[in-house]
């Protein structure tokens, strides 16, 4: 039912941890939905400098939290803004459909660490 | 052991612990089978030798299908499986009983084979009890006795549950339902053959097999029917199993029930002694090694197979997906892990909240697993769940 590449994420996911002086962090899901991830952005002149995730959930949440960690690294926080949903799930070949929108949670993780990161600059 | 199951995949040796979804088919099933679908391929219905001969296989797995579970050959009725034995118990009694009464009783922990047909019933008219059961997956013998009614026509209590194991108390259910003159099925799809199953004991009407479940071959069971209780078929067609089952007779299929129950049969008791101690094993390994593990279900009233174990802060398929990719088959009752996104009705009717049905795992041995299987499973759980944990925001070693 998972792609080769959301298997590949799943199995060695990129960048799982947290950063202890992250500029940014940023919390979606829901335990009880069985999905909870929280990513930790360091931030520096405007570009995503480090990214880390640490996921509760299916192999769906696990893999797009390590791909947008990838898809994020060295862009600028505009760019990593622009990043949807549906680019997380075309860049890992696809998501099974009932995955769609319960586990695809890490572009809102992302932007939900970046406002983190407005919001302390301010 | 007499076979394995085991694969080599590269370096990982496939350790397969989910029997209570389907077992392997036993080498020597599988060789009373091949002449069904060779030379002896005769339609039982015929007259000539070719006919007679399928039709004499066929009686024999009756006289072998009865014989395990202490019926007569002329109880069992053969079907394409446990789903349809559930559907033709309750449905076929439901429809003869019509105008008689328009209550059924069952619980809350049904296999959807029985739970959808009840929530069927229910769109069409019927009203249905749902027991509940206690912590320990047990309906309890008074709700029973409340819930009966005037018109309760049919009870329909599992034996065994395929979740979290759980055996329930059919013969003191099946004593009641004889008092009060009710109707009573079983499905018994997850116990025949891992543990005595007795009709007379247990006080039962109609009683559900699955072959694929006990080391036979998928898409053929069996539906005991006790004499003089009348059911009405769920398919009309040419009179085939005394008209309660039409169409023609899966005999490969009912030779290999056959003869899986005679195998079982056979070996019951020390298969049931070798892996229960497997279990036990396995219980004591992980609850032993692993912090924050638990064990759903009754510690002991239940199948010597099935263990089920929740493990806080991680998430069933995950766990599941990295068990396979380290060799080890097993089950989750994680909404993630179902196609509705639910999370398993059994795991919540015995009281767990969402979150910790999501961290389920059901282990569920066979007698081809060894010792030594589940000696470097523990190692492997012990494995993946800290690995999961190590990436889960919700973990929090020494306590949550």
């Amino acid at each position: 039912m998972y792609s080769e590449k959301v298997m590949d994420h799943f199995s060695n996911p990129r960048n799982v941890g947290e950063i202890e002086d992250a500029d940014g962090v940023g919390t979606e899901g829901n335990p009880t939905c069985g999905d909870l991830m929280t990513i930790y952005i360091k931030v520096e002149d405007e570009i995503i400098t480090d990214i880390k995730f640490k996921t509760f959930g299916c192999a769906a949440a696990i893999a797009t939290s390590s791909m947008i960690t990838e898809m994020a690294l060295g862009k600028t926080i505009e760019e990593a803004l622009k990043i949807t949903r549906n680019d997380v799930a075309n860049e890992l070949e696809g998501l099974p459909p009932v995955k769609m929108h319960c586990s695809n949670l890490a572009a809102d993780a992302l932007r939900a660490a970046i406002e983190d990161y407005r919001k302390k600059q301010t | 052991m007499k076979y394995s199951v085991k694969k080599f995949i590269g370096a990982i040796i496939m350790s397969y612990m989910d029997h209570s979804a389907t077992s392997p088919v036993d080498p020597e099933v599988l060789e009373a089978m091949l002449p069904y679908f060779k030379e002896s391929f005769g339609n039982a219905s015929t007259l000539y030798s070719l006919g007679r001969e399928a039709r004499t296989a066929m009686e024999k797995a009756r006289k072998q299908v009865a014989s395990l579970i202490g019926a007569r050959a002329e109880e069992v009725y053969f079907t394409s499986g446990g789903t349809e034995s559930d559907n033709l118990a309750i449905k076929g009694t439901i429809s003869r009983l019509k105008g008689k009464g328009n209550h059924i009783i069952t619980s809350a922990i049904e296999h959807p084979a029985v739970e959808e047909t009840c929530k069927y019933l229910e769109k069409i008219g019927y009203t249905v009890t749902y027991l509940p059961v206690g912590e320990d997956g047990i309906v309890k013998m008074e709700d029973l006795k409340e819930s009966t009614r005037e018109d309760t026509i049919l009870i329909t209590i599992m034996h065994a549950n395929n979740e979290i194991g759980t055996i329930q108390p059919i013969k003191e259910i099946g004593a009641l339902a004889r008092e009060k003159g009710i109707l009573f099925h079983t499905d018994a799809v997850q116990s025949v053959g891992k543990i005595p199953v007795n009709v007379e004991d247990m006080n039962v009407d109609l009683l559900s097999i699955s072959a694929h479940k006990l080391h036979g071959p998928k898409g053929v069971g069996a539906l005991y029917i006790r004499k003089g209780v009348r059911i009405d078929p769920l398919f009309h067609g040419g009179g085939h199993e005394r008209g309660v089952r039409p169409g023609t007779e899966n005999i490969p299929g009912i030779v290999g029930l056959g003869k899986a129950c005679q195998l079982a049969e056979e070996n019951l008791y020390e298969n049931m002694e070798y892996v229960a101690s497997l279990r036990d094993q396995l219980i004591k390994g992980v609850l032993g090694s692993i912090e924050q593990s638990f064990l759903n279900g009754h510690p002991t009233k239940r199948l010597p197979n099935n263990a089920n174990f929740r493990f806080s802060s991680i998430e069933g398929e995950s766990l599941i997906l990295q068990l396979d990719s380290k060799g080890i088959n097993a089950s989750t009752g994680s909404a993630c892990s179902s196609n509705k996104l639910e999370p398993s009705h059994v795991l919540m009717a015995i009281g767990l909240e969402e979150v910790d049905a999501h961290g389920s795992l059901r282990i569920s041995l066979g007698k081809e697993n060894t010792p030594k299987d589940i000696d470097s499973s523990i190692v492997v759980i012990k494995e993946v769940v800290e690995r999961l944990r190590s990436m889960s925001p919700l973990w929090c070693p020494g306590g949550n």
